[in-house]
């Protein structure tokens, strides 16, 4: 496929994008690429622009929209991370997130699932021929909580005994290739504690947050949360990271102290991120983001 | 040592004091997780395939392979002698490790030897070797098109396709990289 057909593709998919958040009542909105305080995770990396870096996700501040009243926003745009480079990774990619106040984790999902069936059902035929035969349809979807895939093609339970390095190995090694011989989206739900991220610990069960993952074809495409809206417990997170970063020789970025103050006023929301080149990649019958990143 | 990130295909790595190459290689990265280096590793002595998947924080030993130049001497047995240009010292190939190749070995052929820890491991000949056809069924005379072909042997036994022109005591040039007819030197 030529660059410029590559780009036409894209565009059909943004068009879709755009008209399946307005039809709902989202608002888009743009917010800095270029910060001081980058969101501090343990594995994902910033990449320095002068004295700030590049956003690894707009997340920070969509929340703080969301506590200055927003009640559906979304976002498309580039987001970076350093080191990251392979077939299913590039430094620079696209990035769509949304949010939705007064609203949980399987909210986002029912959004998710009907925003995937339009932008298959959208797609030219041409593409519909090419990929992999594979229902959509929302009633088709495999739920599965983190602790049942990994007992199931793991051998454990890592809700309540997580260990990192075990825990990442047997997910590419033994998880990721089960899932890809579903023929229908599966959702990985309930991610122990100690993975939460940015999450709400689960009130009925806190050894796991309310986090989820979407697979299509066992690619990862896109990751959800019911959010953590208290700022005692995300500053207390930051800084158990930034501990950690410093350890492994990582930069430790400053607390965006705008937002942990905002978390006071935030809302219970859900939102989302999906990654949109593999979203493409998907769609026109792709295995590697070559075929949709003309210029990589 | 090599970092985990540094890792791509086509790089030597020893693994437990084997030399071994990278002949596949992922990115991975689940989630929120850890960046996963998942390679697909041949060992260089034993021929073995492998999987293994490095983390970030690992460390992966270099592999020191050395090249040096040798002259092609003899044949004893099933071993090829051949001796150091510099040192003059011998060093002998079982014909396992030669493969093909010992069918192009010519008297005072300059090759590459590698080594790791004083085991050779791989042998480059010159990338053309001419050899003189010892059997092959007659050509048709004026026939001179490329892409009809016939089997040849050489004197060593060695079997290729030559186009139909080439005729007993040609010499040909052998693509030493592929085994195969790369075009004619002289008429027998």
């Amino acid at each position: 496929m030529s660059a410029l057909d590559s780009l036409k593709a894209r565009n059909a998919l943004m068009r879709c994008l755009r008209a399946f958040f307005f039809e709902r009542g989202f608002t888009e909105v743009e917010t800095p690429v270029r910060i001081p305080a980058p969101c501090m995770e343990l594995h994902i990396d910033a990449e320095p622009s002068g004295d700030c870096y590049l956003r690894t996700s707009p997340e920070l501040f969509h929340k703080r929209l969301l506590a200055e009243g927003a009640d559906r926003i979304f976002e498309v745009g580039k987001c970076f991370r350093a080191g990251e480079r392979g077939h299913l990774h590039h430094p620079e990619y696209t990035m769509l997130e949304w949010y939705r106040a007064h609203a949980g984790y399987m909210d986002i999902l029912d959004d998710t699932k009907a925003l995937i069936s339009k932008v298959w059902d959208d797609s030219s035929n041409v593409w519909k021929q090419k990929r992999k035969s594979r229902s959509v349809g929302s009633s088709d979807w495999k739920l599965l909580t983190v602790s049942d895939a990994f007992r199931e093609f793991a051998g454990w339970d890592p809700a309540g005994r997580y260990d990192e390095n075990r825990f990442d190995l047997d997910l590419v090694e033994k998880v990721e290739p089960a899932l890809a011989a579903f023929d229908v989206p599966v959702v990985l739900y309930d991610y122990p504690a100690e993975a939460a991220a940015l999450s709400r610990r689960k009130p009925s069960n806190p050894l796991v947050a309310e986090r989820w993952e979407l697979y299509i074809n066992g690619i990862e495409l896109a990751n959800a949360y019911t959010e953590l809206t208290d700022p005692t417990e995300q500053r207390a997170r930051f800084e158990e990271c930034a501990e950690k970063r410093k350890v492994l020789g990582k930069a430790v970025y400053p607390l965006d102290e705008e937002f942990l103050q905002a978390l006071e006023k935030m809302p219970a929301a859900g939102g989302v991120a999906l990654g949109v080149d593999r979203l493409l990649m998907l769609i026109i019958g792709a295995d590697t983001l070559d075929a949709v990143l003309p210029f990589r | 040592m090599y970092s985990a990130s540094d890792l791509k295909k086509g790089l030597k790595i020893e693994i437990d004091g084997d030399p071994c190459m990278i002949t596949g290689f992922e990115f991975s990265k689940p989630g929120k997780g850890q960046s996963l280096y998942r390679c697909r590793i041949k060992n260089l002595i034993t021929g073995n395939t492998f999987d293994k998947t490095y983390r970030s924080v690992e460390k992966v030993k270099r592999c020191a392979l050395i090249s040096r130049d040798y002259t092609f001497s003899y044949i004893d047995g099933h071993q090829y002698v051949f001796s150091d240009n510099e040192t003059f010292e011998e060093v002998r190939l079982d014909d396992e490790l030669l493969g093909d190749l010992k069918n192009f070995l010519v008297d005072d052929m300059q090759v590459e030897i590698l080594f790791h820890n004083d085991r050779a491991l791989d042998i480059t000949l010159p990338n053309f070797v001419e050899m003189a056809i010892a059997e092959t069924e007659p050509g048709a005379r004026g026939d001179t098109t490329t892409n009809v072909a016939k089997p040849a042997k050489l004197a060593n036994g060695y079997e290729l396709n030559v186009p139909i022109f080439i005729n007993e005591d040609d010499v040909i040039r052998i693509d030493t990289r592929t085994g195969q007819y790369a075009d004619r030197v002289s008429k027998g």
